[in-house]
């Protein structure tokens, strides 16, 4: 679905990634953990198109699309939900779900309405304030709500910046069950994560950033067992084990 | 004051108001898409005027209109296109300075092409003599032309920001740029629209006024100012604001006629402008909080 082949990337001189390889393969959910500043976000950015890599290749289902603008790798099936949900406050609950989903707009108006009454079923609280400006929801509804937005683009790939920041534990809980599902939808999912314990509960596969390389990956389970992982991203001290 | 010379006043203000208002909007369109203010926006209310008059030779005035209308709408398009959009990320104050330059290119343009002279179109309906009776006042038909086409302007746009697709889509640029991005939306072309619908507004405007006010090369400063006022007066963004600010700055300007000199009516706008700016930056119908997150 997504490979990235020695992606390097960053603002201006600064150099924030360094040759980073990764793959998502369909149906899968792999996500990306690492602290504070160690890249996630600029390599979200790569990906999207909002900042250009300045080396290496992504390839998203057998094309590259590291040369492309932002808009038009959405259009190739590449959603990003961005840090801090970025609704569009001043403007209604279903007016944020149709902006979403203007790459299928060609599809007409009851395809569309019938994709808003999906995302509806996922997240019921969406409905009861489908009339409510997006700017006067919580916070774990403002994120549900950029879920959904980027859901109506139909993405072969959703990317994931942090869902859970912010949010109270119960919400958190919710948000992660809610990417479950999707996974059984068919989706597949690129979660970043500075909770790289949920994260990795719910991910088949996971990479471990830091300062811009990836220093780990693998299976999940493994991911979870590892001492190194426990005590940098776990918040397990290595001597309770 | 009689019941007439008060109607006469009310129906002044509420002309020049809705024209000023058309300005501000236009300011607006172009403020929410891009963060800027386009000081070149009196510019497009004065090209729609003269080149209706130009094209009014060879066609009939509703075709030379349509014409002059469609003309400037590219004219901003080119505008846009040339000047802005290859910037990258680019400063406000770059920008202003950009627009000023603009403003004053396409003026000397036009004084090398039209003149000096003062011109005007054709009343719509009747000539100069012609007036209706509303409430006492003797008025031109002219007045209602410019108050019925500028207000289905403004609800037409309403109109359009709320129900239409590529609405919606500038209000997402508007609201979120990123999120607009990340939606699928390209932003530059939605700049491009802007300048386009905004160019488009007061040309339209610049039409429908032209044989009441005149149409003259360097008009577009001083609707600029009016404009500039009455888009800071409602709070900048919001077109609905800016209509109401607009009748307001053009009631106050008609009705201070009985009080003080024609001459000091720039004057009162100015210092209305200052005032504001002193005051309530955020405007009188804007949200403080709201400005406090502008750029600009």
């Amino acid at each position: 679905m997504l490979k990235i082949k020695n992606l390097e990337a960053g603002y201006g001189k600064l150099r924030v990634l360094k040759r980073i390889s990764l793959h998502v393969n369909p149906g899968e959910i792999v996500t990306l953990i690492g602290a504070n500043g160690a890249g996630k976000t600029t390599l979200l950015a790569a990906i999207t198109g909002l900042i250009r890599a300045t080396a290496g290749e992504i390839v998203l289902k057998g094309d590259n699309i590291e040369r492309l603008k932002a808009e038009e790798i959405v259009f190739r099936g590449c959603s990003l939900v961005p840090e801090g949900r970025q609704v569009f406050a001043t403007m209604s609950v279903r007016e944020n779900l149709v902006l979403g989903g203007y790459v299928q707009h060609r599809q007409g108006k009851a395809k569309m309405q019938e994709e808003i009454e999906y995302i509806y079923d996922l997240f019921p609280v969406l409905r009861e304030r489908r009339n409510q400006l997006a700017g006067t929801l919580s916070g774990g509804e403002q994120q549900m709500l950029a879920m959904g937005r980027a859901l109506m683009a139909k993405p072969a790939l959703i990317m994931l910046d942090e869902p859970s920041t912010g949010l109270a534990p119960l919400i958190v809980k919710n948000i992660f069950q809610i990417i479950t599902r999707l996974r059984e939808a068919g989706n597949t999912v690129l979660l970043i994560e500075q909770n790289a314990k949920a994260a990795l509960r719910v991910a088949d596969r996971g990479y471990v950033l830091e300062t811009g390389k990836i220093i780990l990956q693998g299976a999940s389970e493994d991911l979870l067992a590892n001492r190194d992982v426990q005590r940098a991203y776990l918040g397990r001290d290595v001597k309770e084990n | 004051m009689t019941l007439e010379l008060f109607s006469q006043y009310l129906l002044a203000g509420v002309t020049y108001g809705i024209i000023y208002a058309i300005v501000g909007i236009g300011f607006n369109i172009i403020y929410n898409t891009t963060g800027i203010i386009n000081f070149a926006q009196g510019e497009f209310v004065m090209l729609g005027g003269m080149i209706a008059i130009s094209m009014h030779q060879w066609l009939p005035l509703p075709l030379a209109i349509v014409a002059a209308v469609l003309l400037v709408m590219l004219i901003g398009a080119l505008v846009e296109i040339l000047f802005i959009r290859w910037l990258d990320r680019p400063s406000v104050l770059r920008m202003i300075i950009i627009t000023i330059g603009i403003s004053i290119l396409v003026r000397e343009a036009a004084l090398h092409i039209w003149g000096e002279g003062v011109r005007s179109l054709p009343y719509f309906v009747g000539n100069e003599i012609t007036t209706v009776r509303i409430m006492g006042a003797r008025v031109s038909p002219q007045v209602l032309w410019v108050i019925g086409v500028c207000t289905v302007m403004v609800l037409a746009l309403s109109l359009f920001f709320k129900y239409t697709l590529q609405g919606k889509k500038m209000q997402a640029c508007a609201a979120n740029r990123v999120a607009a991005t990340l939606c699928g939306i390209s932003t530059k072309n939605m700049v491009t629209l802007s300048f386009m619908l905004s160019a488009g507004i007061g040309a339209l405007a610049g039409c429908v006024m032209s044989p009441i006010t005149y149409s003259q090369y360097d008009i577009g400063t001083g609707l600029a100012i009016k404009g500039f006022t009455v888009a800071i007066l409602g709070g900048l963004g919001s077109s609905m604001a800016a209509v109401a600010a607009g009748l307001l700055l053009g009631l106050i300007e008609s009705f201070s006629v009985s009080v003080v000199p024609l001459a000091f009516q720039d004057a009162i706008s100015i210092s209305l402008l200052l005032a504001i700016l002193f005051l309530r930056p955020h405007g009188l119908f804007g949200n403080k909080d709201a400005a406090d997150l502008k750029e600009f």
